[in-house]
């Protein structure tokens, strides 16, 4: 944790209030996002048991899971979320960008120029906390590899078709998600940590509704407050019959839920479906025709339960896209939803190609190039945040690896040699302490074209910097390209574009030292069951 | 030289005194030098691909890498040789510079990076940022990180891999395409390799790209069986068994010198305070512990920085001389080093340093090494003080407990180390047992910080001085 973080949390408690910790949102939100509440069933990691979803805060639409431990029940949910969610993903596919671009014609070696369209606006789902996240990994891992009643051999219980479809897009997104700076799927918890802290541990602000009773009162709080009595409240308040005023976020449910009221809905739509079965049984239709009303009716039941435990997170999740959305987006937020668009273009390519679903586990290469593409996408991140958001900056320079001030005295030098480059000095009058050692590269912060500078010396309130470059090719620097006396600058010592990842050899290639090339393994062997 | 049918890994055979129960350390140390050089240099039909030597802290590990060089180049070898920064690279290439100057050395660099002066001072060594440029050279010597850009139609036959154990696994993805067999060459015991995003997913795979290159080589070539080398010089008697005990429980080592081999004087009476009585109690057994009174502190708790200053001032003051199987020198700054665990530590020491008036800017001349654990890997000096990365901390993370941390910390000294920390850290460690998720498939690492701090502390106690 950083000084001015921890500070961040100290104000919030004095104040009892969320203090900011950026000035700007460094998260791209759309305009059309899908907020999705996901349970899960206590016992069986990654059994679901409902889902509230949608794209109309005013109209979430709950599916769920009668009796969990019921895999058709399970597969006719998943199918139907799959109608919700496919749909409303592939519809950011088909208006696109034309990019014209190069590429190495691999008989010829020479380029070629190729058109490749870039999807205009990509999809974001919203769910409440990392929970969520991981959730939705493990719903896309147990069913991408799913066999179905279109498939060569189908297998003794093949599943909707929709079902496989949605496993690849939310092991796309889940994998994705682990990008950082990515928005294609993100979790509420944490957007709201980037941009506030609260006065309480980073644990309790994996609590959605506690995170946001530190910026507004919980519903039901009364009288109303903000802070810390108001988010033990909502954590903890329980009903007389011992039940959370406000229910947890999920994906875990609250086990009195489950044993107060859940189980016994459950029972009570199983012994409905048994009657019903009997009834079917014995061939009695005025029997059916009454048990089908029981059935509706613990059906009926079941939904009113979980639409109660689930409605409160779905109205805290807009609620916190309210906050975030009154912040004036952060200036590299196209740039980064740019690398957003094109990991969903090139999905939506490989499913249209009919590619075969993400394997089961990555191979040595591809481990190693996601790895790359984290780290880079870190620093990327890390940059861009800095160079958006003074407050970002500012921790920076509390880390002595920038320092802000003003130009009090420019000193025009020039390199020797026959055609002289300008290499003026400027002296730096600042109130940060950097780690700038005489020698080291600093970098202009905002600064079009780049520039690049070298400390000179540095004494405590003035540090000597002399510009390299960005300041054309002749002998006198172009008009502008020099800060004038007075004028504010920001110089960060470190790089402000990140290093390019050293190339990594194809999958068929890799060396003995890493096993090898891969084997190639059937992924879903024929009777395989990721459930079991 | 030595026999090579009574090398290593069977000490029995071998001839001569040595036969004894315990064969005196040079000799140890040489039988598994000789055992490691002709698997490398002259492997048998069917050999494993690499050789993998395991080196406790200061035990000849850059003597043996050395040595196999001009082996194998004097066998008629086209070499490369990897290591894991610049001032490794530039180190390694400085001293096989002095020490075969007949052999042509390649240091192929950066284009936006220039090696150090001690590297480029031989008339040996060739420094170019194209390796087009290197290819006709003896051996080429870079970074993991510059070689993983190389393209050549040429493969290396031979490749070393120096301080293996820091790479990562996806560094050695990307450069074993460059050599058929390798000798990696490492310390387990230091820092592991480390990345700031998240790789769960990778946990338990035998190729997890963010573990070390060793690990992910043994897991895949299961038949190649580490040597050892079994001897530390650089750590004296005082310091051997503990560090020993207390990180390399499993494979242990011991000093090279008995002892009486090492011993550390003052010129002046120490002046009564506490910082001289850590000094006269280190100089005496090897280690001193200057405890502050417990408290929760910020990061650079300014207390415990002025205490580390001064003892390293009144260290130069008190004109301490260092007596060793080498002979006999003054403590001078540039035989003293102060490790901490953070960058800003390290910057808070060295500007109090800077302000009683102690060199620390090595381009003004001999300076007092203040860094953090992390750069001081690889390193020696004759006295090191130590900010215990637990000191005054609130809590104890993995970050903080990190065996590897405290490991190379513990053992950069050739003669003593003074640690200065706030009271009450063993109550810390009691009091945050390790929580981290144990990952199926994933080797559990032994010993774990809390069971290496807890050993070091308890050693360190003995040798108490409070402030």
């Amino acid at each position: 944790m950083s000084l001015l973080s921890t500070l961040a949390r100290l104000e919030a408690v004095r104040a009892q209030r969320a203090q900011p910790l950026a000035t700007v949102r460094h998260r791209h939100l759309s305009e059309r996002p899908m907020v999705l509440v996901p349970l899960a069933a206590a016992g069986e990691s990654g059994a679901p048991l409902a889902v509230l979803l949608g794209t109309d805060r005013e109209a979430p639409r709950l599916h769920f899971v009668p009796q969990p431990l019921n895999r058709t029940q399970r597969w006719e949910f998943l199918a139907a979320v799959a109608r919700e969610v496919v749909p409303y993903l592939e519809s950011f596919g088909d208006e696109v960008e034309l990019l014209e671009g190069s590429e190495r014609d691999p008989v010829s070696g020479e380029k070629v120029p190729v058109v490749r369209e870039l999807c205009a606006d990509a999809p974001q789902l919203v769910v409440p906390n990392a929970g969520g996240v991981s959730h939705l990994a493990l719903l896309g891992r147990s069913t991408r590899f799913r066999r179905t009643v279109e498939d060569p051999d189908p297998g003794e219980y093949p599943s909707p078709t929709e079902v496989p479809l949605l496993g690849r897009w939310l092991t796309h997104l889940t994998d994705r998600a682990q990008v950082p700076g990515s928005s294609l799927l993100l979790a509420m918890t944490g957007l709201l940590s980037r941009h506030w802290a609260t006065g309480q541990s980073n644990l309790e602000d994996q609590h959605l509704a506690a995170r946001l009773a530190w910026h507004l009162p919980p519903a039901g709080l009364e009288p109303p407050a903000v802070g810390a009595a108001a988010a033990e409240w909502v954590e903890s308040a329980r009903d007389g019959d011992g039940l959370l005023l406000h229910p947890p976020a999920g994906p875990a449910t609250d086990p009195k839920f489950d044993e107060r009221v859940l189980a016994p809905a459950i029972l009570r739509h199983d012994a409905a479906v048994a009657v019903r079965e009997r009834a079917e049984a014995a061939r009695d239709g005025a029997e059916v025709r009454r048990a089908a009303g029981l059935v509706e009716q613990a059906h009926a039941e079941l939904a009113r339960v979980l639409l109660a435990a689930t409605l409160p997170t779905w109205h805290d999740v807009w609620r916190g896209l309210d906050l975030l959305r009154a912040l004036p987006a952060a200036g590299h937020l196209p740039d980064r939803w740019e690398g957003d668009r094109w990991s969903f273009t090139m999905h939506r390519d490989r499913v249209a190609a009919g590619e075969p679903p993400q394997p089961r586990r990555d191979d040595a290469v591809t481990a190693a190039r996601k790895l790359a593409q984290r780290e880079r996408e870190q620093a990327r991140l890390e940059i861009q945040e800095a160079l958006d958001d003074p407050l970002a900056m500012a921790e920076r320079r509390l880390a002595g690896e920038a320092f802000a001030g003003e130009v009090v005295d420019v000193v025009p030098e020039w390199s020797a040699g026959r055609s002289p480059k300008p290499r003026p000095l400027l002296v730096v009058r600042t109130d940060d302490r950097p780690h700038a050692d005489p020698g080291r590269e600093a970098h202009r912060a905002h600064a079009e074209p780049a520039q690049r500078a070298e400390v000179v010396s540095a004494a405590p309130g003035e540090v000597v910097v002399r510009l390299l470059s960005g300041m054309g090719r002749r002998k006198d620097p172009e008009p502008g390209s020099v800060p004038e006396p007075g004028t504010a600058v920001v110089f960060t010592l470190f790089e402000l574009a990140p290093r390019q990842s050293a190339p990594l050899p194809e999958p068929a290639d890799t060396p003995w030292t890493h096993g090898g090339p891969p084997v190639a393994v059937e992924d879903a062997p024929a009777g395989g069951d990721e459930w079991e | 030289m030595t026999d090579p049918e009574g090398a290593f890994p069977d000490p029995g055979t071998g001839t001569g005194p040595g036969t004894g129960p315990a064969p005196a350390p040079g000799e140890a140390a040489d039988r598994a030098v000789a055992g490691i050089l002709d698997a490398v240099v002259r492997p048998a039909p069917g050999a494993p691909r690499g050789v993998v030597v395991d080196s406790p802290p200061g035990a000849g590990k850059s003597t043996l890498v050395v040595r196999a060089a001009r082996e194998l180049v004097d066998a008629g070898e086209r070499l490369m040789i990897v290591a894991q920064t610049n001032s490794q690279v530039d180190d390694l290439v400085d001293r096989l510079a002095s020490k075969a100057p007949g052999m042509s050395i390649g240091r192929l660099h950066a284009s936006d990076s220039r090696p150090a002066p001690e590297a480029l001072r031989h008339a040996n060594v060739t420094a170019k940022d194209k390796v087009a440029d290197l290819l006709e050279q003896d051996v080429v010597i870079s970074t993991a990180a510059k070689w993983q850009w190389v393209k050549t139609e040429q493969p290396w036959r031979q490749a070393i891999v120096d301080e293996a154990y820091q790479m990562r696994s996806d560094a050695l993805l990307a450069v074993a395409r460059l050599f058929e067999r390798a000798l990696f060459v490492g310390d387990p015991g230091q820092l592991d390799p480390f990345t700031v995003v998240g790789t769960d997913q990778w946990a338990g795979l035998s190729y997890d790209p963010s573990s070390s290159a060793v690990v992910t080589l043994l897991a895949h070539n299961p038949e190649i069986r580490p040597h050892r080398l079994p001897v530390s010089w650089r750590l004296p008697a005082s310091a051997a068994p503990l560090v020993s005990d207390a990180f390399y429980p499993y494979t242990p080592f011991r000093a090279g010198t008995g002892p009486d081999d090492r011993t550390l004087r003052p010129g002046l009476r120490g002046d009564g305070s506490a910082v001289d009585a850590a000094i006269d109690e280190a100089a005496a057994g090897g280690w001193a512990l200057l405890e502050l009174p417990a408290r929760h502190t910020v990061r650079t708790d300014a207390q415990a920085v002025a205490a580390v200053a001064a003892t390293v001032r009144r260290l130069l003051e008190r004109e301490l001389t260092a007596h060793s199987e080498q002979g006999s020198a003054p403590l001078t700054p540039g035989r003293v080093a102060v490790g901490t665990a953070h960058r800003d530590q390290a910057a808070a020491v060295r500007a109090e340093l800077a302000r009683l008036g102690v060199p620390v800017d090595p381009a003004a001349g001999e300076a007092v090494t203040v860094d953090t654990a992390n750069r001081l890997q690889g390193r020696e000096y004759d006295v090191t003080v130590v900010l215990h990365p637990l000191s005054g901390r609130p809590d104890a993370t993995a970050f903080h407990l990190e065996t590897g941390r405290l490991c190379v910390l513990a053992s950069r000294h050739r003669h003593a180390c003074i640690v200065v920390a706030r009271a009450g850290i063993p109550e810390l460690l009691d009091d945050h047992p390790a929580t981290d998720p144990v990952q199926l498939g994933v080797a559990v690492k032994f010993p774990d910080g809390w069971e290496a701090n807890h050993a070091v502390l308890s050693h360190l106690a003995e040798h108490r001085v409070r402030l």
